[in-house]
């Protein structure tokens, strides 16, 4: 079943000036629920006006969103409803702390949707837990914190809210690579927990190689595609025209495959290189 | 959304009085209102407003800007006219009502009250169409230069004047961003009582005080980095340097100044 769907969504930045500008044309989407997906799209696609419209913090020039078949503008009386079915982390979210402990930071927004103090305080618990932090931390005032905690105390403040639909932008940014790859590892593991709906934001191939299911391409304010991240790492030429590529061994094997090796499609993780690789030495020493 | 909000006023058109020395300018405004705060006439009047005509007409500014900068004012204009309508009393009495008294005397000053305010209105908010905000402050630092002599810190005033300028569009992003980050957490800002809006604007204040402090530590430590050791033997990317249509604009006010003060003395 889907849970988001846009039909015709349209945004224009400062219609009526000179400035105008259309950072959103025409998307029509379908979004399967529990799928962990890839946003990527060069700087100024789009993307990011895009993501803020699922949960109605812009409202779309012309066109709709349904989430779960529901018009989300048709009554603006529910929007808080949605922004709590559909969490939001901006990018560099660790600026929005604001709270005296970290523990209340990430309760504010349960507490803005009216749970009780154990329910707050068992999601609290579960949310950080989940992104590595250490309980001792909670009660600890967040500007204290390391930016990698503070961030993880962000993210978590969304999550505690157990939106259907995940929103991350660019969770990563700035983190060390092994930083990164814990958090992202964190993500999918809640994903596949709470069976959720998760939108990556990134712009790193080799990331969302790793960790998504399906990508969304966007393209000069326009969807270019959106497919299973094997399929969309099949067209390195297209991709390399929007000012994307594929990850890195994913080129590394095209290469491979150009000169003969008897190497697969869809090989775009180091992990599968490898395999490829070591069947391919095994498989002959005439081939290779 | 919140990056409307236009930053002064400086309306960007192409123009004589845009090019013109911002520092003569600064000067020609307050030639201007000594002008007509001196004139005690109508006829200066008309020479005021022939005057601001033609600075307009040179400035390429619609007329409809200018009506903008007065509509702000305009309970002040009716308010300082209705004074000056009852209390004056001088001249024939046409109405009568206890101490309220409307005479001839009355009825002229407040006309020539109004058309004074609004001259002065028209005219100096050419001024800020014409001239961008750090122009402004440059020509400001230069002509208080002098001041330096008595220990005055012009140059430190005026570096405070231009960063406070250029980070008004920045931290409104900033405010617009928080703003969304907290809308996402189902903040409920625009809904409420006083005190509940009052307190809905906690989370969205911290996160910005705390990220303007830490943006001017950033820029403290760049300007650091540069060696800025404040205004001493410091050169400019665009100085101010007059040219001839500075001196012949000078000229222009000079000579309605030296006419309208002919007239009062004449009167």
């Amino acid at each position: 079943m889907s849970i988001l769907k846009t039909e015709g969504l349209t945004y224009t930045y400062s219609a009526g000036t000179p400035f105008e500008k259309t950072a959103v044309d025409h998307v029509d989407l379908e979004i399967e629920d529990h799928t962990m997906v890839g946003v990527i799209g060069h700087t100024g696609s789009g993307k990011s006006t895009l993501m803020q419209h699922f949960n109605g913090l812009l409202r779309p020039t012309s066109g709709r969103i349904l989430l779960e078949g529901k018009d989300i503008w048709a009554d603006k009386k529910s929007m808080r409803e949605v922004r709590f079915r559909v969490g939001l982390v901006f990018q560099y979210p660790e600026y929005q702390l604001f709270e005296e402990t970290v523990y209340k930071d990430i309760a504010f927004g349960p507490k803005n949707m009216g749970l009780g103090d154990t329910e707050i305080k068992a999601r609290v618990l579960e949310c950080a837990d989940a992104l590595g932090l250490d309980r001792a931390l909670l009660k600890r005032s967040p500007f204290a914190l390391s930016g990698g905690q503070k961030r993880r105390a962000a993210i978590a403040g969304v999550m505690a809210m157990h939106p259907k639909v995940l929103i991350l932008d660019e969770p990563c940014a700035g983190l060390d690579p092994k930083g990164r790859e814990l958090m992202l590892r964190q993500i999918r593991d809640y994903q596949r927990r709470t069976g959720s709906t998760v939108l990556l934001v990134s712009h790193s191939m080799e990331d969302v190689a790793e960790f998504t299911e399906k990508l969304l391409v966007m393209s000069r304010s326009k969807l270019y595609c959106y497919e299973d991240t094997a399929l969309v790492f099949r067209r390195a030429q297209a991709l390399s025209e929007m000012g994307l590529r594929v990850p890195q061994i994913a080129s590394v094997m095209g290469e491979l495959r150009r000169r003969g090796y008897p190497i697969p499609e869809d090989v775009y993780t180091v992990a599968q290189a490898k395999a490829a690789v070591l069947s391919c030495l095994k498989g002959g020493s005439e081939a290779c | 959304m919140l990056k409307d909000i236009t930053l002064g006023q400086y309306f960007p058109v192409e123009s004589l009085l845009h090019r013109m020395d911002p520092r003569f300018k600064i000067v020609f405004t307050m030639l201007f209102i000594v002008m007509l705060f001196a004139g005690n006439s109508y006829l200066t009047l008309v020479i005021g407003a022939v005057f601001v005509l033609m600075a307009q007409l040179l400035s390429h500014i619609p007329l409809k800007m200018s009506w903008k900068s007065v509509k702000p004012i305009l309970p002040v204009l009716v308010f300082t006219a209705v004074l000056n309508l009852l209390f004056i009393d001088s001249g024939d009495t046409l109405w009568e009502w206890r101490f309220l008294k409307i005479t001839q005397g009355g009825i002229t000053t407040s006309i020539f009250m109004i058309c004074r305010i609004l001259l002065l209105i028209v005219g100096s908010s050419l001024l800020t169409y014409t001239t961008s905000p750090i122009l402004l402050t440059d020509a400001i630092e230069s002509l208080l230069s002098p001041l330096k002599r008595i220990r005055f810190p012009v140059h430190e005033m005026a570096m405070m004047m231009s960063i406070a300028l250029r980070f008004i569009p920045t931290l409104l992003e900033e405010t617009d961003k928080i703003m969304s980050a907290q809308k996402a957490r189902g903040a409920s800002l625009d809904s409420g009582g006083l005190m509940q809006r009052v307190r809905a604007l906690i989370p969205i204040l911290i996160p910005l005080f705390i990220s303007a402090f830490r943006r001017a530590e950033e820029l403290a430590t760049a300007m650091e980095c540069r060696c800025y050791r404040g205004g001493e033997g410091r050169t400019r990317l665009r100085s101010l340097k007059a040219q001839p249509r500075d001196y012949a604009g000078l000229a222009v006010c000079l000579a309605f100044a030296a006419v309208s003060i002919t007239v009062n003395i004449l009167r």
